[in-house]
């Protein structure tokens, strides 16, 4: 056998350290996602806590200006790309190919890749607190206050490369998931049998497709303009401010359809599994989200409704946006249709999903309301606007977020988190999240802008506020009986079973952990929720696709790692301006490359024997018929 | 008994009932309109407000119902009808989204082109509105005067404001007039705005435009035509010279440390500087800096230690000054008309 097989790594083969640094199994890099996405949620966190904290009283003292933008702007670009989005990633990258019956995702190492580009990237974002401080200019970083003439320090250089490298694993990401489901699904999963939790993340990467590239573009303008001078962005150089917007806005208007559509497919699960009916209006669910995926590119302009673009532009991304309304409220009561009739069990996981309708339907209403345009010349960069984002993010992707985590923990861990705890960490959230959020839509039809440090006092506003800040407090009490539960059921929490919630799909057809070869057998699908299928028509089983034979696995590889670290290097090297080592950086990457494509690693083999527990389908061998 | 007025003033304010904090005092509520333009959006708002508070209602009354009515009771294990969907249903929905949408989308746009047509000559006037780090400059081409931070308007006039930033983006807003526009480099951003009443009117800098941002304030001084006139007389020939020898080494002093950075016109001053605010009639300035009152003891505050009343602005301390010199200036500002 030719090629090259040089192993430098010989020595730390083994150890769980290095098994999880050079995992590509896609169940372990979800759980790398989730746990990296949960730490920077708690960072998010308390960076929210502390400008609600600055914000409880007028003219505080508690921290300064600067910090106070530095705080939100960290704040925003934390939940946003390290929080919301990883998250997602890392239950999609658990969940979907257990959903349709795959052994593994397309793309093993670029998957690994994917994460650890992701992962540097917010380490790279992060350390700007401690090296030259933090960027000030708002999660948007609008030129031509993102420019070196008014952003003179590092700060936004931290944005600008952080945020390209965490964005080029987020592609990868992306082109993993679709190819994985255009290829990988089980003999007999046609589309239109596959769960919307599949559905949306096939229609959520095809997002990330289209929408990381103008990001990607508006990011290397930018690092042009700051690092080498080019004035694209730069009025006294020829450039043009609005242009950033308009790039920026064409990513982060998809940006936010791709936080929110997977979750829309959890909902749909856990309400569909909760209510042991099978989903209301599957085809137009699918049909919704497809349209939403589509429309949240047309609609980037209603950002932009106060940079005097003139009325017509204006109305036409008026009326596209409230166009949204529509296939959302299809969605909605789909979802109350599914309920309608069932049996509704409130597990935690339940719970978060049914508390998200209201709550999104109070965010999505008033995104109806800053549709419209002369309304929203009041409306925008007021607090009205945070009140209606935070219901929209908080009260769809987190929501989300908390109840997929519920529902697959006892896939992911094999242990099930405590459901009393579950609950307190339900109601205080909920109830902190609406008194935080809930007020602040008057605080914007009172006049208090958004990112401001200080606001003139009145009695009104200064309760507003005050109440405001104690809300959040709830919502830090309710993530804290989160993290404990976390904590004591690893320790002794109750052993899941490969069903713990009478489950319908094929992800509750394999023993909880899930087995690092996911699936003994590929099943055989024949409907549409095919484990309820299973035990509503036959013996419980769903039928096996083949005969229990060897299974090929892919090798692990440090080479992800590696790149990534490459970047990282070249993405600090620049923020220093050391071009040098930026280079080398880069030559590392290169070069790391070159030995990938010149590696001959043909993975290895599971023998049947080996399968623990074997088959866990029903019938012997390709199912007859 | 006081607690429990503030207590009743924020309940009825949450449901809706008393709109606005003071109607007497100055305030940025926009739910306290004081002109057409302002109304016109304050009922845009109402109208979608009651379509959305219906369209949550209907989905509230649905969830509520569903959540109670169909929750698992013990000992019950029949399995419940797997409904697939129901066409008529699924239509139903989505047809009468869109046309409530519809019912919102014609006014909405029917105004959204009404209020962004330049008003013509006669009936309006123009003013070129220059954001700074963290200051408002105002300048009035007809009448050929500037000033800055108050805007100064005639009452019952449509006021055709033509914005555009020395630096970064800002966003000029001020809630009772009218809505907000952003305020961009090397681009003119229209933005009409009206005022009925004459009166003082709050206004903010909307959009973040660096650690100054959330002080970027400044005030509207809308006054009857008659007023404005005699304002604009007043600009074009301001008393500008020392009345006092007080006011004499005040004037002095702004020669060698301020005109650099500010002007004051009529006051044969060498230069007139671009960097700060106008300061031509600074007696009749509401705020120092659009933060504080404008008063002596606010304006010494101000010369001695700017960044501790507006964090981040461009104006250096000037703590040297004795204190007989300080006294100079301010009497010298004070006494600018
Ligand atoms: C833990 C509860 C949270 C609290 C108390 C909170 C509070 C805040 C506050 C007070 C602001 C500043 C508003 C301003 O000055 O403009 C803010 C901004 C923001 N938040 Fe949150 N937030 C929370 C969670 C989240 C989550 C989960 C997300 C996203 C998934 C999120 C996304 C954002 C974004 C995008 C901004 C805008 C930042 C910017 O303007 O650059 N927040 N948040
Ligand atoms: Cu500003």
């Amino acid at each position: 056998m030719g090629g090259y097989n040089f192993r430098p790594t010989e020595r730390f083969d083994g150890s769980t350290i290095w098994d999880w640094l050079t995992t590509v199994d896609h169940k372990k890099i979800g759980i790398l996602y989730v746990g990296s996405g949960l730490i920077f949620f708690l960072i998010g966190g308390v960076e929210a806590l502390l400008i609600r904290l600055q914000l409880i009283v007028p003219d505080s003292g508690f921290v300064t200006p600067e910090t106070y933008n530095q705080l939100m702007t960290m704040h925003g670009t934390t939940m946003i790309f390290l929080v919301a989005m990883p998250l997602l990633i890392g239950i999609m990258n658990y969940a979907m190919p257990l959903q349709i019956g795959a052994r593994d995702v397309a793309f093993p190492f670029l998957n690994s890749l994917g994460f650890w580009l992701f992962f540097v990237g917010g380490l790279l974002l992060n350390l700007s607190w401690f090296f030259g401080g933090a960027p000030d200019a708002g999660w948007s970083s609008y030129t031509s206050l993102a420019l070196n003439d008014y952003s003179p320090g590092p700060g936004v250089d931290y944005y600008v490369l952080g945020l390209q490298i965490s964005g080029i694993g987020s592609l990868i990401g992306g082109i993993n998931f679709i190819v994985t489901i255009v290829n990988m699904r089980a003999p007999g999963m046609t589309y239109l049998r596959m769960p919307l939790f599949t559905w949306t993340t096939f229609v959520t990467s095809a997002l990330l497709l289209f929408a990381i590239p103008p990001l990607t573009v508006a990011l290397l303008l930018l690092m042009l303009d700051r690092l080498f001078g080019t004035g694209f962005f730069s009025v006294a150089l020829g450039g043009e401010v609005v242009i950033w917007e308009h790039l920026f806005w064409i990513f982060g208007h998809p940006e936010v359809y791709l936080v929110v559509l997977p979750v829309f497919g959890v909902f749909s699960d856990v309400i569909s599994a909760f209510s042991k009916k099978t989903l209301f209006g599957y085809l137009s669910m699918v049909f919704a989200t497809v349209l939403i995926g589509f429309i949240a590119f047309m609609v980037w302009v209603h950002h932009m409704f106060t940079d005097g673009l003139g009325a017509m532009a204006n109305t036409i991304f008026g009326i596209a946006t409230m166009a949204i309304a529509v296939p959302t409220g299809i969605k909605i009561f789909n979802w109350l249709f599914t309920m309608w009739g069932g049996k509704i069990r409130f597990t935690t996981a339940m719970l978060f999903s049914v508390a998200f309708i209201p709550t999104f339907v109070m965010g999505g209403v008033t995104g109806v309301m800053l549709a419209v345009v002369p309304a929203d010349w009041q409306f925008h960069d007021s607090y009205f606007v945070v009140a209606h984002f935070h219901y929209v993010l908080l009260g769809a992707t987190v929501l989300g977020l908390f109840s997929a985590l519920y529902y697959w923990w006892p896939k992911m861990t094999g242990k099930l988190l405590n459901e009393t705890w579950g609950k307190w960490h339900f109601w205080l959230f909920l109830f902190g999240f609406h008194l935080t959020f809930l007020p602040q839509h008057f605080l914007g039809l009172y006049g208090m802008p958004r990112r401001v440090y200080t606001y003139e006092s009145s009695p009104m506003v200064d309760n507003i506020n005050m109440i405001s800040t104690i809300g959040s407090l709830g919502m830090t009490l309710g993530t804290i009986f989160f993290l404990y539960n976390i904590v004591v059921t690893q320790k002794r929490g109750q052993r899941a079973g490969a069903d713990p919630w009478d489950g319908r799909t094929l992800e509750w057809t394999i023993p909880s952990p899930t087995p690092e070869y996911n699936f003994a057998q590929l099943p055989l699908v024949e409907s549409y929720d095919p484990l309820w299928e299973a035990k509503m028509n036959g013996d419980g089983k769903v039928p096996a696709a083949e005969p229990l034979g060897s299974i090929h696995m892919p090798s692990s590889s440090y080479l992800p790692l590696f790149i990534s670290i490459g970047m990282f290097v070249a993405g600090y090297a620049l923020i220093l301006h050391s071009y040098f080592v930026a280079v080398i950086g880069m030559i590392v990457v290169f070069a790391v490359m070159g030995v990938r494509s010149f590696e001959v690693d043909h993975g290895y083999h599971l023998e049947a024997e080996e399968l623990t527990g074997s088959s866990n389908l029903s019938g012997k061998g390709v199912h007859g018929r | 008994m006081r607690q429990m007025k503030k207590w009743l003033v924020l309940l009825c304010s949450f449901l809706g009932i008393s709109v606005s904090a003071g109607c007497t005092d100055a305030n940025l509520s926009v739910l306290d309109p004081a002109g057409p333009v302002a109304e016109e959006q304050l009922w845009l708002m109402k109208l979608s407000i009651a379509i959305m508070v219906v369209v949550f209602l209907v989905v509230s009354v649905v969830f509520v119902y569903v959540v109670i009515r169909y929750r698992e009771k013990p000992g019950d294990t029949s399995i419940p009808k797997q409904v697939e969907g129901s066409t008529i249903l699924e239509l139903t929905w989505t047809i009468i989204p869109i046309i409530l949408l519809v019912i919102l989308s014609i006014p909405a746009f029917r105004i959204t082109f009404s209020q962004t047509e330049i008003p013509p000559k006669e009936e309006s006037i123009t003013i070129n509105v220059i954001g700074h780090q963290y200051w408002w400059e105002y300048i009035y081409p007809d009448q050929d005067i500037r000033s800055s931070q108050d805007l100064h308007i005639p009452t019952g006039k449509k006021v055709n404001l033509v914005l555009r930033s020395d630096d970064v983006i800002h966003s000029y807003w001020a809630p009772n007039l009218g809505g907000k526009q952003n305020v961009i480099p090397g681009k003119d951003v229209p933005l009409v705005l009206q005022a009925d009443k004459p009166g003082i009117y709050k206004g903010k800098c909307g959009k973040i435009c660096g650690s100054g941002h959330a002080l970027m304030n400044f005030r509207v001084v809308a006054q009857t035509p008659a007023e404005f006139d005699s304002w604009v007389q007043g600009m074009k020939n301001p008393k500008s010279k020392a009345t006092s020898e007080k006011a004499a080494l005040g004037e002095t002093l702004f020669s060698q440390n301020c005109m650099g950075c500010h002007a004051v016109s009529g006051g044969g001053f060498k230069s007139q500087g671009v960097v700060g605010p106008d300061l031509t009639g600074f007696s009749q300035r509401l705020l120092v800096a659009g933060v504080v009152e404008n008063n002596r003891e606010n304006l010494g505050l101000w010369l001695e230690n700017p960044q501790s009343i507006k964090p981040g602005n461009r104006m250096p301390a000037f703590e040297f000054l004795t204190d007989e010199q300080r006294d100079g200036l301010i009497e010298y500002l004070m006494n600018l008309k």
